[in-house]
């Protein structure tokens, strides 16, 4: 028999079962909802799924092969290894943390798109799980896209990681997934709040981060009126450390001070921009802009 | 959450309704359902994307504003069905999303089975859900892909949620190979049914239903407003329904609200507001609903298209504020 909304809103604890891991279990249950929906969805868009993982794939070849031309480019010798490995790490990470970026700060852009924003907004779920939610699907399709194009184009160019510190890496690679989501959780605030030009916002912040970032270049290459916004992005730590950590084998105390300064931005942004969105979600519900067509 | 815990509606007038005994009429001892005190609601026009609409801004701010919602009053008991009939632009989706917690008011309450739906919002938003005119899905998904998506914000069990789908999916002629295909190959009468679905499979106890069969062809519009009539017996459920369908909302509501420029003109059976009708104006000995409503609007309805044309000046009807079954002018 199916229970009331009242009861599943208020389930009673079973003998010794607290409360709060019933609780617990209503929101894990409210978050899977998230990445079953985003799995389902990214099943029904398989044929864009494949273009855009082709895409990928290839624009990471082509600047790779710029790499291996440089040499005979610039009629100079040059360490093309070191040279096409800093721009496989630079390619690899800006996949995935582009693609954690935009599934994030897309959240309500999709809903908005498929014209359910009012249908999940008015679900008895926390905004907080509903955020978890997509990030944790965010995170989970990121590395697997990036983890297939890296696989590939290790193949391709017999790239070596013999003195890479993995470890190190992976440290940097989480702390920094999570900043970047505080970031995205901000940008997930324009669709709210501008009903059609917010989406265009957040695909100008992420182009701005890949600008500067130092994805293909170290940051000093930079005018210096570009160069002061560098150190605003999370996405410089984190190349900057893993490229120290894979290629002259770091180990985690020699890039602590990126570390740290990546889970600072993450323990600053991540909770401010969930307040930051029921801020701006109540401010959307004052202003009658939660509507499909604005 | 007590207060939503309440007994069966009298046997007497469950008999006594005219709903063929699939429904009942709330007894008039039933709790309070919902309670709409008082609300206002306005919108800032603003500007538009126009260079010349930036100049709008220049303008008082009170001369921008539209008022959607006009100091709105009114009640239901637990088991009615009550319509709200307005033309478009009156207020009636304006006040659906009120209720649902979509739109925070300006002024006034609102409260479902005790619960403000500003203050303890998450909690009202167990009790409710709303099925609007447009088949708000993921269509690329399936109905079953989608109402289990709803399942799981609304703490069901999954394996539950698929078989009830599935039942209540075949209630409204939508076999298992169609519950497994994505929506944008249905129809849009079949995605309203796929609607109300979802919003039975997490059995709110108050249903909104924001013009449920606006642009569904006689067939579908049928079936839907049988499915609602159905509601009551099997669901225990109140429902909240805005329609332009003068017949539907006769045969469906047991009270009819009518909404113009915002303001609640009048509340009561449809028998009532008839009765009304006949004696205030020479709509004949037996006016329709539509007589009802030009009379309270000033508005005839175009019954072809469902659209509304002003036609007559001012209304005379002046705005009333409604208790439970009693209306007094104000």
């Amino acid at each position: 028999m199916m229970t009331t909304a009242a009861e599943r809103a208020a389930p009673p604890a079973p003998p010794g079962w607290p409360r709060r891991w019933r609780a617990l279990q209503r929101e894990a249950n409210a978050g899977y909802a998230f990445v079953e929906r985003n799995w389902n969805l990214t099943r029904r868009y398989l044929g864009w799924e494949i273009v855009w993982l082709v895409y990928q794939l290839v624009n990471g070849l082509s600047i790779l092969f710029i790499a291996a031309a440089t040499e005979q480019i610039t009629g100079q010798p040059v360490d093309t290894s070191f040279l096409i490995l800093y721009l496989l790490i630079g390619t690899t990470l800006w996949q995935y943390l582009s693609e954690v970026f935009s599934n994030v700060a897309e959240t309500i852009t999709w809903e908005r798109w498929e014209g359910t924003i009012e249908y999940t907004l008015m679900a008895p779920v926390s905004r907080f799980v509903h955020l978890v939610g997509s990030c944790i699907y965010a995170v989970t399709y990121g590395v697997i896209r990036a983890l297939a194009v890296f696989i590939v184009v290790v193949l391709i160019f017999h790239v070596h990681l013999d003195q890479a510190n993995v470890g190190t890496a992976a440290m940097i690679v989480a702390a920094g997934s999570v900043s970047v989501i505080g970031l995205a959780i901000y940008c997930a605030i324009l669709p709210l709040l501008f009903t059609e030009r917010g989406a265009q916002m957040t695909f100008v912040v992420n182009s701005v981060l890949l600008l500067i970032s130092g994805v293909y270049y170290p940051t000093e290459v930079l005018p210096g009126w570009l160069r002061m916004f560098s150190p605003l992005s999370p996405i410089t730590y984190v190349l900057r450390s893993v490229r120290a950590a894979l290629l002259e084998g770091a180990p985690l105390s020699a890039v602590a001070g990126d570390l740290v300064v990546l889970a600072m931005m993450g323990a600053l942004l991540v909770p401010s921009g969930i307040y930051a969105f029921s801020v701006a979600e109540r401010f959307a519900k004052r202003t009658g802009r939660l509507k499909r067509s604005g | 959450m007590s207060s939503i815990v309440v007994a069966e509606h009298d046997s007497e007038a469950r008999a006594a309704h005219p709903l063929a005994g699939a429904a009942s009429a709330p007894s008039a001892g039933a709790p309070i359902a919902l309670s709409v005190h008082r609300v206002a609601k306005s919108f800032d026009r603003g500007p538009a994307g126009r260079w010349w609409h930036w100049l709008q801004r220049a303008a008082p701010r009170a001369a921008r504003l539209v008022m959607a919602v006009d100091g709105v009053s009114f009640e239901v008991r637990r088991g009615e069905i009550v319509g709200i009939l307005g033309a478009n632009g009156s207020g009636k989706s304006t006040l659906i999303r009120l209720i649902s917690t979509l739109l925070l008011p300006d002024a006034g309450t609102i409260t479902v089975f005790g619960l403000d739906v500003v203050r303890e919002a998450m909690r009202v938003r167990w009790l409710i859900n709303r099925v609007s005119v447009d088949a708000a899905f993921f269509k690329k998904l399936s109905p079953m892909e989608n109402l289990i998506y709803a399942a799981r914000l609304y703490n069901l069990d999954a394996r539950e949620a698929r078989r009830r789908s599935l039942e209540l999916l075949e209630r409204l002629g939508i076999g298992h190979k169609e519950a497994l295909a994505p929506m944008e190959q249905m129809s849009r009468g079949m995605q309203q049914k796929v609607a109300i679905a979802r919003a039975l499979l997490t059995s709110p106890v108050l249903l909104l239903l924001d013009e449920p069969t606006t642009g569904l062809d006689p067939r579908s519009k049928r079936d839907v407003q049988q499915f609602v009539q159905q509601l009551r017996a099997t669901h225990d459920a109140t429902v909240v329904l805005t329609t332009h369908d003068m017949d539907e909302a006769d045969r469906l509501c047991d009270r009819i609200g009518v909404l113009n420029r915002g303001r609640l003109v009048a509340l009561d059976s449809p028998a009532a507001l008839k009765a009304r009708t006949r004696a205030e104006t020479d709509a004949g000995p037996e006016p329709t609903l539509e007589d009802v409503f030009m009379h309270l609007t000033g508005l005839a309805v175009d019954e072809a298209t469902g659209e509304v044309t002003a036609t007559i000046a001012e209304a005379a009807a002046e705005p009333v504020e409604l208790e439970g079954q009693e209306a007094k002018a104000i």
